[in-house]
């Protein structure tokens, strides 16, 4: 059972359909004249329309890129080197995707100056502290909608008012919340919203950015001028078809979904708070997307939890140190206000609509197999063990990564 | 994560995983804000030989894998013995381990060593 749809997704038959004929039979250059040119012109015509519509903008307003990262990147260097005369001040908060966070700390590096707004317990912004960052120098505020760990949603369109009435750009990266949540431009006040394709049953390598019409960029790929200058190389036909269909899908679906998947996710939390001594929901109860949990489970380490599920059937993950090929402890999870020592047991699980077969109670029964015998290997687990003092004897600046 | 084989068995299957209520020498290593904590028992009898040894480990896969691994390498062996097992050796025996657990999670024979030191200090 897979269980980390947060991660990717699996392209779905329709999506996958529609993209087939744009390999080999319709394979032209959409900047070219002639009928098969012209065909794949109209496939990206028809693609810009379905994603414009999903998010209640104009297809002009949509710029098509290769995913959610380059979506940020020409977000936010396309806004900071654009507006760099009028003030070199970026907000932001502290549990961003690493898309926006490292681009940051580059423009950082460029003698921009960056606020990072921290979050409450429960993975949320204040927007007073918003107000209080802003300064005249401000030229952007960029703030995920959702986030990818945590599952917690930011007051975007409280944020957007703010932005607009100090007149400052707002981005937010609906990369997570597209297709769980409504996701409407208008509504949400925003200037620039980047979206990916593979995070809703569309293709890997392909996204787009929404930028409002009136706002300016700086393009970070120069070349033939394709997407109105703003995004130059040939366009990623077959991806593009696959992600408007996906668009199509996930905003035709997304009432049926969000039911769905909220119904199972509150029977998740619920009985595994229930079953499991010592664990806790990472990031609020109730402003959350419909398909995604985090769970921390005292005395554990993430990892091996994970390893424990997966020879079960279960692939989920974590955000814990170990899991990945940083070493380093969830930001996210640390942000929260968390002893260092419980964000390591931590379980991110994000379902998928189709996820009919899952059986909740048997899925945490399982965990509470898994975390059972963990902590009877752990010694952190019912000892008063004073582990203070007690240090790795290896060099501790290596040591500090993690 | 790549883990070979053998990392999966012993961390599936560890070995001599509990606690020594008996034990004359108890050694801890790691940083559970790292992620990894490691306590290693081991109970030596009169002739300086481990007779007994055991863990218990809060980690990742390789943290679990390497408490294991030790235990069988270092049982019946003199303390002088024990005390020359290096962390390549408990990764060798593993078939290896991932560079980035090369590091962080291999602490099995540091805690070996500091049980040993441990013992050293109860029995002077």
């Amino acid at each position: 059972m897979y269980l980390d749809n947060s991660a990717t997704t699996q392209v779905s038959e329709e999506v996958f359909k529609e993209m087939e004929p744009y390999f080999i039979e319709e394979y032209g250059n959409p900047s070219t004249l002639y009928g098969i040119g012209r065909e794949s012109k109209k496939a990206l015509t028809l693609a810009r329309e379905r994603v414009a519509k999903a998010i209640n903008a104009k297809p002009d307003e949509i710029i098509f890129t290769s995913g959610g990262s380059e979506s940020d990147n020409l977000a936010i260097k396309g806004i900071a080197f654009k507006l760099s005369k009028k003030g070199k001040h970026i907000i932001t908060t502290n549990i961003e995707h690493p898309a926006v966070k490292n681009t940051l700390g580059f423009l950082e590096s460029l003698d921009f100056k960056v606020t990072y707004l921290p979050v409450n317990e429960e993975g949320i912004i204040s927007v007073e502290e918003l107000k209080e960052a802003i300064t005249d120098e401000t030229i952007l505020i960029t703030i995920m909608h959702a986030n990818n760990e945590l599952g917690t949603i930011q007051p975007i369109e409280e944020i957007g008012k703010i932005a607009r009435e100090k007149g400052i750009k707002f981005h937010t990266d609906a990369v997570q919340s597209f297709g769980k949540i409504e996701v409407d431009v208008e509504k949400l006040n925003v200037d620039l919203l980047s979206l990916s394709s593979h995070k809703i049953n569309g293709p890997k390598g392909v996204g787009a950015l929404y930028i409002k019409k009136g706002t300016r960029v700086v393009p970070l790929i120069h070349g033939g001028g394709q997407e109105k200058g703003i995004r130059s190389g040939t366009e990623n036909v077959p991806g593009i078809v696959g992600f408007g269909k996906a668009c199509e899908l996930a905003a035709e679906r997304l009432d049926e979904h969000y039911e769905k998947l909220s119904s199972i996710r509150d029977e998740l939390i619920d009985k595994v708070l229930t079953t499991i001594p010592e664990s806790y929901l990472n990031g609020s109860k109730e402003t959350r997307l419909p398909n995604l949990v985090n769970f921390r489970f005292k005395a554990i380490e993430g990892e091996s939890l994970i390893l424990l599920l997966d020879a079960k059937g279960y692939q989920a993950s974590t955000g814990s140190a170990c899991s990945s090929n940083t070493l380093e402890a969830s930001p996210v999870l640390t942000a929260l206000g968390l002893d260092p020592v419980d964000v390591h047991g931590s379980l991110r699980i994000s379902l998928a609509p189709e996820s009919d077969a899952f059986d909740v109670d048997e899925f945490v029964n399982t965990i509470a197999e898994a975390v059972g015998r963990l902590r009877q290997m752990s010694p952190l687990w019912n000892q008063e063990l004073d582990y203070d003092g007690v240090m790795c004897k290896k060099d501790h600046d290596d040591c500090r990564r993690c | 994560m790549d883990y070979s084989e053998k990392v999966m068995d012993h961390f599936a299957n560890p070995r001599n995983c509990r606690m020594m209520e008996d034990a004359n020498g108890v050694g801890t290593v790691g940083n559970p804000t790292c992620g990894d904590l490691m306590t290693i028992y081991i109970k030596v009898n009169e002739d300086e030989v481990i007779e007994d040894i055991s863990f218990q480990t809060f980690g990742c896969g390789a943290a679990i894998a390497t408490s294991s691994m030790i235990t069988e390498i270092a049982v019946g062996k003199t303390l002088e013995e024990a005390l020359k097992i290096s962390r390549n050796d408990v990764a060798e025996e593993l078939d290896g381990l991932p560079p980035i657990k090369m590091h962080c999670s291999n602490l099995a024979a540091d805690g070996l060593q500091a049980a040993i030191e441990n013992y050293y200090e109860n029995n002077q």
